[in-house]
């Protein structure tokens, strides 16, 4: 029986090959922009390079202060002291890197103007951070504590400021009239990585911020890094126990929330982050919404295909039904057809993306981004392919089911 | 093996009524060749297709084999058109995307059989049609005598009781309808298959054991 349906899957997809071609674009497309999107996802997400001891370190990347009765609330990094005195007593991370977001500034080179992001960092960033040094070293913890101006630039800085193969080792940058020593030159970090990215990292001493202002909120994050990967439930507790006795001493506010997170809840919890609620759940559920109707436009295109093709079948239809089949069984022929040709686009869909993985790879579009196939997700959308395969082949086979025999032989 | 009792049937639409049939009550008695005849637009067809099981009458009954089919389901009425009824269609009704063969086993998909029984049983009606050269052709490379030839091996494949055809040589030439008049009468004759056909042409009524004729939806004789 099956065999039979197949080959008349086939018989028809060849006879109406406009429609054929449609169908089957409209499945390879999408699959293909699903799976390149991820792709990119996945490498945004989980990029390593310099953050190589993510599988044990947590994230404090926002603090929320509210005020109950009068409905203020504030988000945003938290301050050197909140971070120091909460983050830095705890016992079991190995290592508190504390480090500001990135601020704004330029610098002269022969009358150029170089924007430079700079951000400030403690000792203990450089040693969970694994930077690739190209040259010299980070600033040391006594160099932090005495407030020495010494920076430690990115590649491109170096390039921009001090010409292409040159080294800058010892030598000075001058950004807004303060010059700092350069001490080490490492590979650049993408934007994207912001706890990370820099174009110049200085001594969170020379920040014009008093770090030793006892407000809450400021403009740091933390990373807490464990001895392994199994202390990391242990550290967030820790953490969040710690967190739990702090008592809010402000008129406007009188409750605190802040988290150590793992890299991605992190990521999500600056966006969508409420009080208690990382946001994550929230996230899953928008990106699951979002392939789904992603994936519901070919489904209701080939609705439409199914119901024209199906249409012209109903000499068939009439045949089948007179000589013996039901409407159910009608249905299910129809059904596996559609399958088989959902399938299909989904293996062109996977070629397909395959092909343009290799291109946007090899074509450098985003410098140093090599893009891979995620096969979980590939897996997912399959199967996801393979649902709505068989919702927009069920309607209009239902449909066509029930035409009157009569009826149905009388169209040719 | 068919009967017809008070059979009346009415097409509505919103403005007019038509009694396609009115009042019919007919007999077919097992391994009889009844022919229908008429003028176009009598309601021959609507008579075929209602014995078929294909169209509901608005009145009346049928029983096919003394069993009433009245209140059947669609399943039920499935089945009981794959055991016990094959059709022969003027316009043959063949799918052009199967080859004879798998156009041939078509009834038989519809019953618990193994692919080789369906395949040596379609075989066997093809031969006795005469077309067991053509079997990978498709309906396309067939002239109209061969396609009829076809559809007959569909009908007979799965062994019913009763054939119903309608106007089966209305699409051929003389020569090729009297091949396929022969075909009937001879499925009639040494299997005692039970026939009724629907048919413009006189001599071939003439070739069957009794004639009823519609005139307007009534039975004239």
């Amino acid at each position: 029986m099956l065999k039979n349906y197949f080959k008349i899957a086939i018989a028809v997809l060849r006879r109406r090959k406009f429609f054929t071609f449609i169908s089957l674009f409209g499945i390879s497309f999408t699959l293909t922009i699903l799976m390149v999107l991820t792709a990119f996802i996945d490498k945004v997400g989980n990029s390593k390079y310099p953050d190589k001891n993510r599988d044990r370190s947590l994230y404090i990347v926002q603090l929320e202060e509210r005020g109950e009765k009068n409905g203020y609330t504030s988000r945003g990094p938290s301050s050197y002291y909140f971070l120091n005195k909460y983050a830095g007593s705890l016992k079991t991370p190995v290592k508190v890197g504390i480090s500001s977001m990135f601020n704004f500034s330029s610098a002269y080179v022969n009358d150029k103007k170089i924007a430079i992001n700079f951000k400030y960092t403690n000792a203990d960033y450089w040693d969970i951070a694994e930077y690739d040094f190209l040259e010299g070293k980070p600033f040391s913890k006594v160099q932090v504590d005495q407030a020495a101006k010494v920076a430690v630039i990115s590649e491109d800085t170096r390039t921009a400021y001090f010409g292409a193969n040159q080294h800058a080792l010892g030598k000075y940058v001058e950004v807004d009239n303060i010059r700092y020593k350069v001490v080490g030159v490492v590979k650049n970090v993408p934007i994207t990585m912001f706890t990370f990215y820099g174009d110049m990292y200085l001594p969170y001493t020379l920040s014009k911020e008093d770090y030793r202002s006892k407000a809450l909120g400021g403009s740091y994050t933390a990373v807490l890094m464990a001895a392994s990967a199994s202390d990391v439930p242990k550290m967030a507790a820790e953490y969040a126990t710690a967190v739990s006795k702090i008592k809010v001493e402000s008129k406007d506010y009188d409750k605190l929330y802040s988290f150590a997170d793992p890299y991605f809840t992190g990521f999500v919890r600056i966006v969508l982050g409420r009080g208690s609620d990382s946001g994550i759940t929230t996230f899953y559920l928008g990106l699951f919404i979002f392939v789904v109707l992603f994936l519901m436009l070919p489904a209701i295109n080939l609705v439409n295909v199914n119901i024209t093709r199906i249409m012209e079948r109903s000499s068939e239809i009439g045949v089948r039904k007179a000589f013996g089949a039901s409407s159910k069984t009608l249905v299910y022929q129809f059904v596996v057809e559609n399958i088989i040709l959902t399938l299909l686009g989904g293996v062109i869909g996977i070629g397909f993306s395959l092909l343009a993985i290799a291109f946007v790879n090899a074509s450098n579009v985003i410098p140093n981004l090599e893009l891979t196939l995620n096969y979980l997700v590939l897996l997912y959308s399959l199967v996801v392919c393979l649902f709505f395969g068989l919702l927009s082949g069920v309607y209009p086979a239902w449909r066509m089911s029930r035409l009157n025999v009569v009826t149905a032989l009388k169209a040719r | 093996m068919i009967s017809l009792q008070n059979i009346e049937k009415v097409y509505r639409t919103d403005t007019i009524q038509t009694l396609a049939l009115n009042r019919i009550n007919l007999e077919v008695e097992k391994g009889e060749f009844l022919s229908i005849m008429g003028p176009s637009g009598c309601g021959k067809s609507t008579l075929l297709n209602i014995i078929g099981l294909l169209d509901l009458p608005s009145k009346g009954s049928i029983n096919i084999d003394a069993q009433p089919t009245g209140n059947l389901s669609d399943k039920q009425l499935a089945r009981l058109r794959n055991q016990k009824l094959g059709f022969i269609f003027q316009s043959y009704h063949l799918i052009n995307d199967l080859q004879v063969l798998d156009n041939v086993e078509l009834p038989l998909l519809y019953r618990d059989t193994t692919a080789k029984e369906r395949r040596q049983l379609a075989t066997a009606a093809l031969e006795k049609v005469g077309l067991s050269n053509r079997v990978k052709h498709f309906p396309s490379q067939l002239s109209g005598g061969q396609r009829q030839r076809v559809a007959i091996a569909r009908a007979i494949v799965g062994k019913p009781e009763i054939i119903l055809a309608d106007e089966p040589t209305g699409n051929l030439d003389s020569a090729m309808g009297n091949e396929i008049m022969d075909i009937l009468l001879q499925l009639n004759r040494e299997d005692g298959t039970t026939i009724v056909m629907v048919t413009h042409d006189p001599n071939m009524a003439e070739k069957t054991h009794r004639l009823v004729r519609l005139f307007d939806g009534s039975q004239v004789q």
